[in-house]
C-alpha cells in the first residue's frame, strides 16, 4: 500500500514535469501550426539561465597565494565569491536561492528569445510545409546546443536546491502511516506545485482574458479570425514568446533534479512530442492529461513486481501506451479533427 | 556482377600478386600506399601517423576532449618538445624524444560520438585514408570492443582508451588490441575489502544497474567479491541507459529493507542517479540499525564534478588520480597542468600512457608491424607511469597494476580536488587467471 | 510507361547517375572523400534515403521510425552470416524479406492514422525496438556491444573452408570491404535508383502522389488509398532493410543505436535537405550529411594551421580559432547552420538550388521550355 502510494506520488511528479514541458509545445502546435523541433532547446536554454545566474553570483575573486603551489607548479589561487564579499548575508542568501531567483532572469531572457525566434525565423515558416519547419527548427536546435556547449562544456553542471527544501520529507509520518515508508524530496514537490501553478496560469490566461479568447478563436479557425480584422500575427508572436517562457521555466526549475548539460533538450524532445500527440493535437487539457497519465504509468511500470512479470516493460511503457491510445482514439485523448492530420 | 569483381582490395592484390593492370582501376591516393609491402600502412616517409579516435560530441565530449589533450601532449613529448613528461620517469629508456624509429610522430583525430557505427567509420577513415598504423582512444566499452575488432580485421594495433568492461580483454579480446585501463573484476576485488572495513559484514544490498554489458559485468563482480562476507543482494534492478530521471527506480528502495545501494552506472547516468538518490534522503536513512550507504564502483573525476555535493563520502574505484605522489604521476600532472592549466583526468592519463607504451614498443621492436609491436608489448614489465610496477599480460593483453580505491572528499580545496585516495590496492590482490573470463586472442593481423 | 519524351530523359538521367556513382572514387578523391568506407556510406545511406523518399516524398507520410527497418536488416544480415556463412547474397535477400515483413506489420498498424499521429506511431515502434534491442533482447542482438560474427558460429556453408581467414563478407572469393564492397553497394544503389525511377513514373507512383495531394478526393472516387500507401511503406522498409544489410556486408557488426530515433531523424533530414519528392535529392542529402560527419569532424587545430599556414601569423591565429569552432568537435554546429541556410534560402532543398541554377542558364541561353523546370520530379 505504502509502496503504491509512493509510486503514485512519484508518477504525479513525473507527470507534472511532462505536462509542463509539453504545454509550451502544444501551444505552438495548436495556435501556430508549427512543428517546433527547437522546443527542447528552449527547455535547455531555460536550464542554462539558471546555470548562468548561478555562475554570475558565484563569480570568485581570485587572489594568488605565493607561499603555496598547485600540484603542477603554478601558484595556488585563493577564491572567494564576490557576492559574499560584497553583500555579506544577502549574498549568501541569494547564492542559496539561486535556482528560484534565476526565474527572474529567465522570464525576460526567454521572452526575448521567443520574440526573436518568432519574428526572425518561425514567422516565415507558417505557410511552409511541415518538412521545412522540422529542418529549420532542428537546425536551430543544433546551433543553440553547440553554442551552449562551446561556452559551458559538455559535462553536467549540478545546481542545488535551496537549503530549506533540499532534503526529503517523510510524508508517511505526516499522514500517520509508518515512518520512513513514504519519503519524497521537497524540491520535487515544489516542482509539482510549480508545474500545477504554471499550467493553471496558462489556462486562466487563455480562458479569462480577451487576448486568450482571440488566441483560442485563432486556434479553432485562423482564417475567420483574420477576416474579422484582428491582427492575429502579433498575437501569435506573443503566444510563441509565452510558450518559450513556459519551456524555459520548466528548464530552470528542473535543474536541481537533473544536472543540466547542453544535450538535455534533445533528451526531452521526443518525450514531449509523444506527450503532446497522445494528448491530441491542438488540445491543452489533452497534453496535461497525457503528461500525468504517462508519468504515472511509467512510475508503476518500473516497480520490480511489474518488471518481473514483463521484463523490459519500464523501457517501452511510454511508447506502448502511445500506440494503444492512438489506436483506440484516433486523435489522441482530446485531439481535434483536422489539426496536423495531413 | 562483373562490375563488383573488377577492382580488388589491397589485400587481395598483394595476395594474388597480379597487381599490375588492376592498380590502374584504383585511385592514386591508394596505389601509392599499396606498394609498401611489409604491413598495412607502413610509413614510408619521415613521419608515422597515429589515429586518435575520441568522443567529441555526445555525453562524453568533455572526457574525449581531455583524452585528446593527453594525446597531443604525448605526441609533443615523443617528438622531443616540452618537458618530456613521463618519458623521464618511464622505466624503459628506448625512446629518446626524437620520434619513433627515426620518424616524427603525426596524428589524425576523429569523433566516435560514443556510437559503435560512428566510431568504426571514423577509425576506418584513419586507416583507409590517413594511413594510421595505430588507433587509440574512446570512452565506452561498447565502442572499444567494436573498434578493437575492426582493427583486428583491418590489421592495425588498437590501444584502448577508457573502457572498463571485462569483455574488452575478456571474451571479446583480440590479438591486435591492448588495454591499460582496469576492469570491473579488478574494481570488485579492490573495493570489497575497503567496503568490508568501512561498512561491516552482513549488509542487504540493492543494485541499480545500467542495462547493458558493462553494467551487468560491474554488478556481477561486486556481488562476487562482497557475498563472501555476507553482503546479500535484495534486488538487482536494471535501468535503461540515459534514463535521466531515476525517481521511479529509487522509490522502491525505500521499502525494500536494503541498507546499501550500489549504483552500477557510469557517466551521465551516474551523475543523475547518484544526485537523485541523495535527494531522496537515502543517505540520511537508517535501516536494520545501520546507516544507509551508497557505493559507486567506477568513479571518474570529471563526472564527480557533475554530481556536485552528492559525491561526498562515497566510495568507488578509479584507475588513476592526479593527487598521487609517485614521480611518474607528478611529472605528468606537472606537464599537463602547465600546458592546459588544470590537472588531467584518469581518461587523459590512460590515453597518454597508452600512446607512450605503443611508441616504446615500436621503438624496441624497430618496426610498426603489428605482430612485432604486439610481441614487444606482451609480457612487458614497466614502472614509472603512475600506477607502480605494471605488467602487460601476454595471455589477454590486459595491464595489471595497483587499483585505487577513492572516496568523495568532504572538504574539497578546489573544483578538481574531489576525490581522496583511500587505499592503493596492490596488484597481487586484483590479479585473476587469464582464462577466467574466456575469450581467445587469435593471431596477429598485419593487414597484408 | 509508354515511350514519351520523358522516358528518354529518364534513361539519360539514369545513365548519368550510374556513371557518376561508379566513378565516385575518382571525382570524390580531391575533396578527401575518395576512400572506401565513406564511399560505401554514401551508397548505403543514398539507398536508405531513396527508399524513405518513396514513402515520404510521394505520399507525404512522414515516418519517424525508419531506422527500425535499418536495424532489422542489419541484425538479419549478421544472423545470416552467423548461421549460413559469409556470402552477402543470402544476407541481402533475407534482410530485405525480414524488414519487409516487419514493415508490413508496423505499416498495417501505423497507417490507420495519418499526419503527425502516424509519425508518432512509427516513432513509438522504432523506439520500442531500440530499447528492447539494447537490453532485454540482448541474446538476439548482443545489446550495446553489437552483434558480430564469431569464429565459433556454425556458418553452415563455409565454416570448414574459411579456417583462419578474416571474418568479412566474401562473394566469389572477393572480400566485401574496401573498394569491392563499395562497388557491391554502388550496383545495388543503381538498381535501387532504377526501381525508384520506375515507381515514380508508374501509375502506382501517380496514385501515391494523389494520396499526398488530396486524400479526400481520392476517397470520393471510390479508391481506397490504404493498400497503396501500405505498399509504399513496405517497399521503403525493404530499401531500409537492404541498406542495413549492406552496412553489415561492408562491416559485419550490427548495433542497437542504428534504431534510435536520432537515426530515424537523420534520414528525414537527408531527404528534406536534398529535396523531398525528387529522385536525386535524397541521395545528395545523404552524401552531404555523411561527408560532414566524417570529414569535418576530422579537422583539428593542427590540420587547420597547415591549411591556413599561408596567412601571416597575426591573421592565422584568429582565423584558425574561428574556423575551429565549426570543425572537429564543432562539426554539429556547421551541420545546424547548413540546415538553416538551405531551408531558408532554398525551400525544396539542394535540388531546388540546382533547378534555380538551371533556370538561370536556360534564361541566358534564351532556350524555351522554362515551364519544365523541376528536373527530377
Amino acid at each position: 500500500m505504502d509502496v503504491l502510494l509512493l509510486q503514485l506520488l512519484n508518477g504525479l511528479d513525473k507527470g507534472g514535469a511532462y505536462a509542463l514541458i509539453a504545454l509550451g509545445l502544444t501551444l505552438i502546435f495548436g495556435t501556430l501550426g508549427v512543428v517546433n523541433f527547437a522546443h527542447g532547446a528552449l527547455f535547455m536554454l531555460g536550464a542554462f539561465c539558471a546555470v548562468s545566474f548561478n555562475k554570475l553570483i558565484t563569480l570568485q575573486k581570485i587572489t594568488i597565494d605565493p607561499t603555496k603551489t598547485t600540484a603542477w607548479g603554478s601558484p595556488l589561487e585563493v577564491r572567494t565569491p564576490y557576492a559574499e564579499a560584497m553583500f555579506g548575508d544577502f549574498g549568501i542568501w541569494i547564492v542559496n536561492y539561486s535556482v528560484p531567483v534565476s526565474i527572474l532572469l529567465a522570464i525576460p531572457v526567454m521572452l526575448l528569445v521567443g520574440f526573436v525566434m518568432e519574428r526572425g525565423l518561425i514567422k516565415h515558416f507558417y505557410n511552409r510545409p511541415h518538412a521545412d519547419q522540422i529542418l529549420v527548427t532542428f537546425g536551430l536546435a543544433i546551433v543553440l546546443q553547440e553554442i551552449i556547449k562551446a561556452i559551458f562544456g559538455a559535462n553536467p553542471l549540478p545546481q542545488t536546491a535551496p537549503d530549506a527544501v533540499r532534503g526529503a520529507a517523510d510524508i508517511g509520518a505526516m499522514l500517520g502511516l509508518q515512518a520512513g515508508a513514504i519519503v519524497y524530496p521537497w524540491w520535487r514537490m515544489v516542482y509539482l506545485l510549480f508545474a500545477a501553478g504554471i499550467i493553471a496560469g496558462v489556462f486562466a490566461f487563455l480562458q479569462f482574458t480577451t487576448f486568450g479568447m482571440v488566441v483560442r478563436a485563432g486556434m479553432a479557425d485562423r482564417e475567420t479570425v483574420g477576416l474579422l480584422g484582428i491582427n492575429i500575427e502579433r498575437r501569435f508572436t506573443i503566444v510563441f514568446a509565452i510558450a518559450a517562457v513556459v519551456a524555459g521555466l520548466a528548464g530552470v526549475m528542473y535543474t536541481p533534479i537533473l544536472p543540466p548539460d547542453y544535450h538535455i533538450g534533445m533528451d526531452f524532445l521526443v518525450l514531449s512530442f509523444v506527450v503532446v500527440v497522445v494528448g491530441g493535437m491542438g488540445s491543452l487539457p489533452g497534453a496535461v492529461a497525457a503528461g500525468f497519465l504517462l508519468g504515472i504509468l511509467q512510475s508503476f511500470a518500473s516497480m520490480n513486481e511489474v518488471k518481473e512479470i514483463l521484463p523490459g516493460i519500464d523501457q517501452i511503457i511510454i511508447y506502448l501506451v502511445a500506440v494503444v491510445i492512438l489506436l483506440v482514439r484516433p486523435r489522441g485523448l482530446m485531439g481535434r479533427r483536422g489539426v496536423m492530420e495531413n | 556482377m562483373t562490375l563488383t569483381r573488377k577492382p580488388l582490395s589491397r589485400r587481395s592484390i598483394l595476395r594474388s600478386g597480379a597487381a599490375g593492370g588492376l592498380v590502374l582501376a584504383t585511385p592514386t591516393i591508394f596505389t601509392s600506399r599499396a606498394w609498401s609491402a611489409g604491413y598495412l600502412n607502413e610509413p614510408m616517409g619521415d613521419t608515422v601517423t597515429l589515429g586518435f579516435n575520441v568522443p567529441q560530441t555526445g555525453a562524453y565530449a568533455d572526457e574525449g576532449a581531455d583524452e585528446l589533450r593527453a594525446y597531443q601532449l604525448a605526441v609533443k613529448h615523443l617528438n622531443g618538445e616540452g618537458d618530456g613528461g613521463m618519458l623521464n620517469t618511464f622505466s624503459s629508456k628506448a625512446l629518446g624524444g626524437n620520434g619513433v624509429n627515426g620518424k616524427k610522430v603525426a596524428f589524425v583525430t576523429g569523433d566516435t560520438q560514443t556510437k559503435s557505427d560512428a566510431a568504426r567509420a571514423s577509425a576506418k577513415r584513419m586507416i583507409e585514408k590517413d594511413g594510421a598504423v595505430m588507433i587509440t582512444g574512446g570512452s565506452s566499452s561498447g565502442v572499444a570492443i567494436a573498434v578493437q575488432s575492426l582493427c583486428q580485421e583491418a590489421g592495425v594495433i588498437f590501444m584502448a582508451g577508457l573502457t572498463h568492461s571485462n569483455d574488452t580483454t575478456g571474451k571479446d579480446r583480440r590479438a591486435n588490441g591492448f588495454r591499460h585501463f582496469f576492469n570491473t573484476e579488478m574494481s570488485g576485488a579492490a573495493l570489497a575489502p575497503v567496503l568490508k572495513n568501512a561498512y561491516g559484514e552482513g549488509r542487504k544490498v540493492y543494485h541499480l544497474t545500467a542495462d547493458y554489458t558493462w553494467g551487468w559485468s560491474q554488478e556481477g563482480s561486486i556481488q562476487k567479491y562482497t557475498e563472501p562476507f555476507g553482503w546479500e543482494t535484495v534486488a538487482a534492478v536494471r535501468t535503461p541507459v540515459g534514463a535521466g530521471d531515476y525517481s521511479q527506480y529509487i522509490t522502491p528502495i525505500l521499502n525494500s529493507g536494503a541498507d546499501t545501494l550500489v549504483l552500477n552506472h557510469y557517466g551521465k547516468d551516474m551523475v543523475n542517479s547518484l544526485s537523485q538518490a541523495v535527494q531522496f534522503g537515502l543517505r540520511d536513512k537508517e535501516v536494520n540499525g545501520k546507516p544507509f550507504v551508497i557505493v559507486v564502483p567506477l568513479f571518474s573525476r570529471l563526472m564527480a564534478q557533475g554530481a556536485g555535493d552528492a559525491i561526498k563520502g562515497i566510495f568507488g574505484s578509479t584507475n588513476w588520480h592526479w593527487s598521487l605522489q609517485d614521480a611518474g604521476s607528478q611529472a605528468f600532472v606537472k606537464s599537463f597542468g602547465q600546458e592546459y592549466g588544470f590537472p588531467p583526468s584518469q581518461a587523459a592519463h590512460t590515453c597518454y600512457v597508452q600512446a607512450l607504451l605503443y611508441a616504446d614498443a615500436a621503438q624496441r621492436a624497430g618496426t610498426f608491424m603489428p605482430s612485432a609491436v604486439g610481441a614487444a608489448l606482451e609480457g612487458f614489465e614497466f614502472d614509472g607511469l603512475g600506477n607502480g610496477p605494471t605488467l602487460y599480460r601476454a595471455a589477454d593483453h590486459q595491464c595489471f597494476k595497483d587499483v585505487l580505491v577513492v572516496k568523495g572528499k568532504e572538504n574539497p580545496s578546489s573544483q578538481f580536488d574531489l576525490l581522496e585516495v583511500v587505499e592503493i590496492t596492490p596488484r597481487a590482490q586484483v590479479e585473476y587467471p587469464a582464462d577466467m573470463l574466456g575469450g581467445e586472442l587469435g593471431s596477429y593481423n598485419n593487414g597484408v | 510507361m509508354s515511350t514519351t519524351p520523358t522516358s528518354s530523359r529518364d534513361l539519360l538521367m539514369f545513365a548519368v547517375f550510374a556513371v557518376a556513382v561508379l566513378t565516385m572514387p575518382f571525382w570524390l578523391a580531391p575533396i578527401g572523400a575518395g576512400y572506401p568506407d565513406l564511399l560505401q556510406k554514401f551508397a548505403i545511406y543514398g539507398l536508405f534515403a531513396t527508399g524513405f523518399n518513396l514513402l515520404f516524398g510521394l505520399t507525404g507520410y512522414l515516418s519517424f521510425g525508419h531506422a527500425a527497418f535499418l536495424g532489422v536488416g542489419s541484425y538479419t544480415a549478421v544472423w545470416s552470416f552467423k548461421l549460413l556463412g559469409m556470402n552477402p547474397v543470402p544476407a541481402v535477400i533475407l534482410a530485405v524479406v525480414t524488414s519487409g515483413v516487419f514493415a508490413m506489420a508496423i505499416g498495417f498498424v501505423s497507417l490507420r492514422r495519418s499526419g503527425i499521429y502516424f509519425s508518432i506511431l512509427t516513432l513509438a515502434f522504432a523506439q520500442m525496438s531500440y530499447n528492447l534491442a539494447y537490453s532485454v533482447l540482448t541474446p538476439i542482438t548482443n545489446g550495446e556491444t553489437g552483434l558480430r560474427v564469431l569464429r565459433t558460429d556454425p556458418r553452415l556453408f563455409d565454416a570448414a573452408s574459411q579456417g583462419d581467414a578474416p571474418l568479412v563478407s566474401t562473394l566469389f572469393g572477393v572480400e566485401m570491404n574496401g573498394y569491392p564492397g563499395f562497388y557491391f553497394c554502388a550496383v545495388l544503389l543503381i538498381i535501387g535508383f532504377f526501381i525508384a525511377q520506375r515507381i515514380f513514373r508508374s501509375p502506382f507512383g501517380t496514385m501515391l502522389r494523389a494520396v499526398k495531394s488530396n486524400q479526400n478526393r481520392m476517397n470520393y472516387t471510390g479508391l481506397n488509398p490504404r493498400p497503396y500507401t501500405l505498399a509504399a511503406f513496405v517497399i521503403s522498409g525493404m530499401y531500409a532493410g537492404l541498406a542495413g544489410a549492406l552496412l553489415c556486408i561492408t562491416d559485419p557488426l550490427a548495433g542497437a543505436e542504428r534504431m534510435q530515433w536520432t537515426a530515424s531523424g537523420e534520414v528525414v533530414l537527408m531527404t528534406i535537405l536534398g529535396g523531398m519528392g525528387t529522385l536525386l535529392g535524397p541521395i545528395l542529402g545523404a552524401g552531404l550529411i555523411k561527408y560532414f560527419e566524417n570529414i569535418f569532424s576530422a579537422f583539428n587545430d593542427q590540420t587547420l594551421h597547415s591549411i591556413f599556414g599561408f596567412l601571416p601569423d597575426f591573421l592565422e591565429t584568429p582565423v584558425v580559432a574561428i574556423t575551429g569552432l565549426f570543425v572537429g568537435e564543432g562539426w554539429h554546429l556547421t551541420l545546424g547552420v547548413l540546415f538553416m541556410l538551405i531551408v531558408i534560402f532554398l525551400p525544396g532543398g539542394i535540388m531546388e538550388g540546382f533547378s534555380r541554377i538551371g533556370r538561370v542558364f536556360r534564361r541566358s541561353s534564351g532556350a524555351k521550355g522554362s515551364h519544365q523546370t523541376a528536373p527530377a520530379e
